[in-house]
């Protein structure tokens, strides 16, 4: 032996395989991830891969046939409901596993665990962690789990759906593990029911976590009455409610079921008194611990059922598309599942059981979010610094402390006491600051935080046959309020705006509230019964868009203001010019383009425009914004123009305002400042603070236009004017991995289209159902049904969706096995 | 000819061993192969870099090419900013090549030189 050469090369290789075994950020261990055996390559899915397998389960009760079709959907025959929730499990869990166990590791505030304290560029830890553990969302889904195992079918529904997870869990080896585990370099844990209760409270904090409280106590305190109340009106001058205006409500002696008590020396008190420390409010600085506590503002929906006066074949039509974050894997599953007891076809969310929008033999329905606030901030007066007791109503009653333990990779744990009180957890405190830097101490009070059972509202619409069966469902949901959308063969078509929604008086809950009495509680829920609803309404149709849902002015109880009323609007004025529809009218309106707000926008510009000064050039781009046909099509360059100016005009009147404070204010809505320029073009905040003169309309239109006009023609140059380009709509890997996702796609639309797709945000998933016999139904949406990056099956839909095309929804029967839609069969019996 | 039986041997047991292994197995057989089977250093060395590599970048070619490059696309984005398969092979294979050439080196110091074996003789 040649001592010294050899322990020189062994060391050298011994040195490199322990390198090669180690993770330097960003890129995984080279080792693992290479060995074509275990690593990534395995992922390489062939493409003539089969998925046809036969599985045995002790948890079964009888055998289940998994077909999945040339898309690769799944449609379910099962024996029995139970082992259909396992099926589900296995099957989500086979082609969806990594999205579900991240998405519930990021909800319960465990991203630090996985990726360590900073990534990107950010603290995980402060301000996505530590954020949602003081929200409260491990909090609130145990009070979920509570809520759903309390009842015995919801209980086995969930278990049952648990073990098929974990059913195919324990088949992984290190070369099946999803790519995602291997580049970021960790293990998939066990599901739990818990799991299944976190997806359901992220899907809440979602839809129901909104609010600006702080922000808006900001205003409040920073503007003056009037000028608060110019920027942010609490109802806007156009609106077209899902219950019509002049609709009659309720029985004269039916309401309010909740007489509100006013709180004495509101007007003093709360609304426009500056109350408590947050007047001396502190320094701005860089902390966001508050950043990821607040959910995109645009989540809504588009969905409306027209009854069969209204169509061609005579049956009804439901449509919906609710707008989401767009994201590889997609947030939702499409797939069949058939028990004796029920037939439905829809997407379902990976990580719960059961079909969330979609339609069975009798009925389909679909949702909209109701966009209410249910989210408050009180803030509490402690006795001393050890928190133990807090002032309630004269009394000082003993917090509860809940410890939250942050597993950190590569650090040790970081333990966070969250004290809980009457109103909720203790988001904020001085370790923790709110978003005004106040030093005080706030509360939250948030709906998702109450015990309830929503997963059986699903359940139960799944099973529905009547419009009597869809009303018992719904009522089952709490948080998040849903604007549910229903249509039945029998004929009816309803809408209910469904949610545990607190009775509040007016600007209740707009800032942050006094915690030390019960005189600023919410005083209830609003009574079911009380919520807008409308059951086959003359003109033939029901409709929502996240618009307000009933006249403010004829409602007993405050709305809130963050009711986005165009995309509503517009698709009521078509609906009811239409008749003799059929489900291609509707797909065409779904993936409509017209911009309503353009609609209304565009008169200042060309009544304001000084067209005189232009340059051809110049003027060419003037015409394309005058001569558009309103519609934000992908190759058409005015929609670029035009709402480049309208940002333009809108930063250049409330921007010198609103820079003013060094705290975060509240966004003004385009419709506010709209309908405020619409009412008197010598508005207030057109003036430019910073100039001694005081500016016009006509002279900030021309000065907007003069700033956006090089920026337009650089983009021009650039080949990157035309609309999709401009807006460059792309739907993200979950991990915002660009490799991984799908870019720079071909469609138009936008905020304010039927068509609602933004760049990183939309139309989540498409659906048409007629209700006829026999039921035909088309739908799409952004993504594919396997979530590896490997399968040809990962993102084979997003350019048919880009595109505005359907597929036609195919509701198999036991006796179609031999159908050459059929590729593969998971069979699936007892040992 | 202990030049091909050797490769052969290291590309066939790496295979087996890496169904129960993980990617370190590569190490231990060429340093096993090339410690039973006596040739020059540097020898042992292109022998075990080129087995393992050919035994890697073989085995990501077949999956790659099955797979349309659908994923050997999308990785080589995130390696090289830019769509390249073969690329992506190449490295996968020069990464195992690597770990087999140097462990092969290592096994070959086993032995004494050839000359010094014959002298001894």
């Amino acid at each position: 032996m040649r001592l010294w050469p050899f322990v020189a090369s062994t060391l050298i290789t011994g040195v490199l395989v322990v390198a090669l075994d180690t993770s330097f950020k960003p890129l995984p261990a080279l080792g693992p991830f290479f060995d074509p055996q275990t690593g990534f390559w395995q992922n390489a899915e062939a493409g003539d891969m089969s998925y046809t397998m036969d599985l045995r389960f002790q948890e079964l009760a009888g055998p289940v046939k998994v077909c999945l079709d040339d898309k690769l959907i799944p449609h379910i025959f099962a024996q029995n409901d139970r082992d259909a929730y396992f099926a589900q499990g296995y099957v989500q869990a086979r082609f969806r596993l990594w999205q579900m166990d991240l998405q519930t590791r990021y909800a319960a505030g465990r991203l630090s665990e996985l990726v360590g304290r900073y990534s990107g560029g950010h603290d995980l830890l402060n301000v996505v962690d530590r954020s949602f553990r003081r929200l409260g969302m491990v909090y609130a889904a145990e009070q979920a789990v509570k809520g759903m195992e309390a009842d015995p079918a919801t209980k086995a529904e969930l278990d049952a759906y648990t073990e098929g997870v974990n059913a195919y869990i324990a088949t992984l080896t290190q070369a099946t593990l999803p790519l995602e585990y291997k580049l970021l370099d960790y293990q998939p844990e066990q599901w739990t029911n818990l799991k299944t209760a976190l997806l359901l409270k992220y899907m809440s904090f979602n839809l129901a976590g909104g609010e600006e409280d702080f922000p808006m106590t900001n205003a409040r305190n920073f503007f003056s009455p009037s000028d608060f109340n110019l920027l942010y009106p609490g109802t806007q001058d156009s609106i077209d409610p899902i219950v019509p205006v002049g609709t009659q409500l309720y029985g004269k002696n039916d309401t309010p079921g909740i007489k509100l008590k006013i709180p004495a020396h509101l007007d003093s008190g709360y609304l426009m008194t500056k109350f408590g420390p947050l007047a001396a409010a502190g320094q701005p600085g860089v902390w966001q611990g508050a950043a990821a506590a607040i959910p995109d503002p645009d989540n809504g929906s588009n969905n409306w059922a027209v009854s069969g006066a209204k169509t061609r074949s005579g049956w009804p039509i439901l449509c919906n598309d609710p707008h989401l974050g767009l994201n590889l894997p997609s947030v939702w599953y499409e797939m069949q599942i058939q028990t004796p007891d029920m037939n439905v076809y829809g997407v379902a969310l990976p990580g719960a059981p059961g079909i969330i929008i979609g339609f069975n033999d009798s009925c389909a329905f679909g949702f909209t979010n109701a966009e209410r606030d249910v989210r408050d901030y009180y803030q509490v007066e402690f006795k001393d610094y050890t928190r133990k007791e807090y002032k309630f109503n004269g009394d000082w009653l003993p917090t509860t402390f809940r410890i939250e333990d942050i597993k950190v990779k590569g650090e040790p744990d970081f333990y966070d006491t969250v004290a809980y009180t009457v109103w909720g957890p203790v988001m904020y405190e001085p370790a923790y600051p709110d978003p005004l830097r106040s030093g005080g101490f706030y509360a939250v009070r948030w709906t998702a935080h109450d015990v309830s059972n929503e997963l059986l509202a699903f359940n139960q619409l799944d099973h529905a046959h009547n419009y009597n069966d869809y009303l018992a469902a719904i009522r089952n949901l709490q948080t998040p309020g849903q604007n549910c959308v229903f249509a039945s063969r029998d004929g009816d078509i309803a809408i209910w705006d469904q949610g545990s929604f607190p009775a509040k008086w007016k600007r209740q809950g707009d800032f942050v509230m006094p915690g030390t009495d019960s005189a600023f509680a919410w005083q209830g829920m609003v009574p079911q019964a009380e919520n807008p609803h409308m059951i086959n309404p003359a003109r033939g149709f029901v409709s929502s868009a996240n618009q307000v849902p009933v006249d403010p002015k004829a409602y007993p109880y405050y709305l809130g203001r963050h009711y986005p009323p165009y995309r509503g609007m517009e698709i009521n004025r078509r609906l009811a010019a239409m008749s003799d529809i059929t489900p291609a009218d509707m797909m065409a309106l779904q993936v409509d383009n017209y911009d309503l707000f353009a609609e209304m926008a565009r008169p200042i510009f060309l009544k304001y425009i000084d067209t005189a000064s232009m340059e051809p050039d110049e003027r060419s781009y003037y015409d394309q914004v005058r001569d558009w046909d309103l519609r934000n099509d992908p190759k058409e360059k005015a929609p670029s123009v035009f709402h480049t100016w309208w940002d333009m005009l809108k930063s250049n009147i409330v921007s010198d305002e609103l820079s003013q404070s060094p705290l975060p204010l509240p966004e003004v809505y385009d419709g506010s400042l709209l309908e405020a320029l619409l009412r008197d073009s010598s508005y207030k905040f057109v003036d430019d603070i910073h100039t001694p003169q005081t500016e016009t309309l006509r002279q900030e239109v021309n000065l907007a236009w003069k700033k956006i006009y090089p920026t337009l023609e650089q983009d021009d140059t650039n080949n990157t004017l035309t609309w999709a380009t401009f807006k460059d709509t792309h739907v993200d890997h979950l991990m915002r991995i660009p490799a991984l996702g799908d870019l720079h796609l071909p469609i138009g639309g936008g905020t304010y289209s039927i068509n609602a797709a933004r760049s990183d945000h939309g139309p989540s998933w498409r659906m048409v159902v007629e209700l006829g016999a026999p039921i035909k139904a088309f739908g799409i949406y952004p993504g594919g049904q396997s979530g590896n990056p490997g399968s040809r099956y990962y993102d084979d839909l997003v350019q048919d969706w880009a595109h505005g095309l359907y597929d036609t929804l195919w509701v198999m029967q036991p006796g179609d096995a031999k159908d050459p839609r059929v590729q593969w069969t998971m069979n699936f019996s007892k040992p | 000819m202990r030049f091909v039986i050797s490769l052969l041997l290291i590309v066939i047991l790496s295979l087996a061993a890496g169904i129960w292994l993980p990617f370190w197995s590569v190490a231990l057989v060429a340093f096993a192969v090339s410690a039973l089977i006596p040739q020059a250093p540097g020898l042992s060395l292109i022998c075990g870099f080129l087995a393992v590599f050919l035994t890697w970048a073989g085995l990501a070619f077949f999956l790659d090419h099955a797979n349309h490059h659908l994923l050997g696309n999308r990785i080589s984005q995130l390696f090289f900013k830019a769509e390249s398969p073969l690329l992506l092979v190449a490295l996968t294979g020069f990464v195992g090549g690597v770990i087999g050439g140097l462990s092969a080196l290592s096994g070959s110091f086993v032995h004494k030189p050839a000359a010094k074996r014959q002298a001894e003789l």
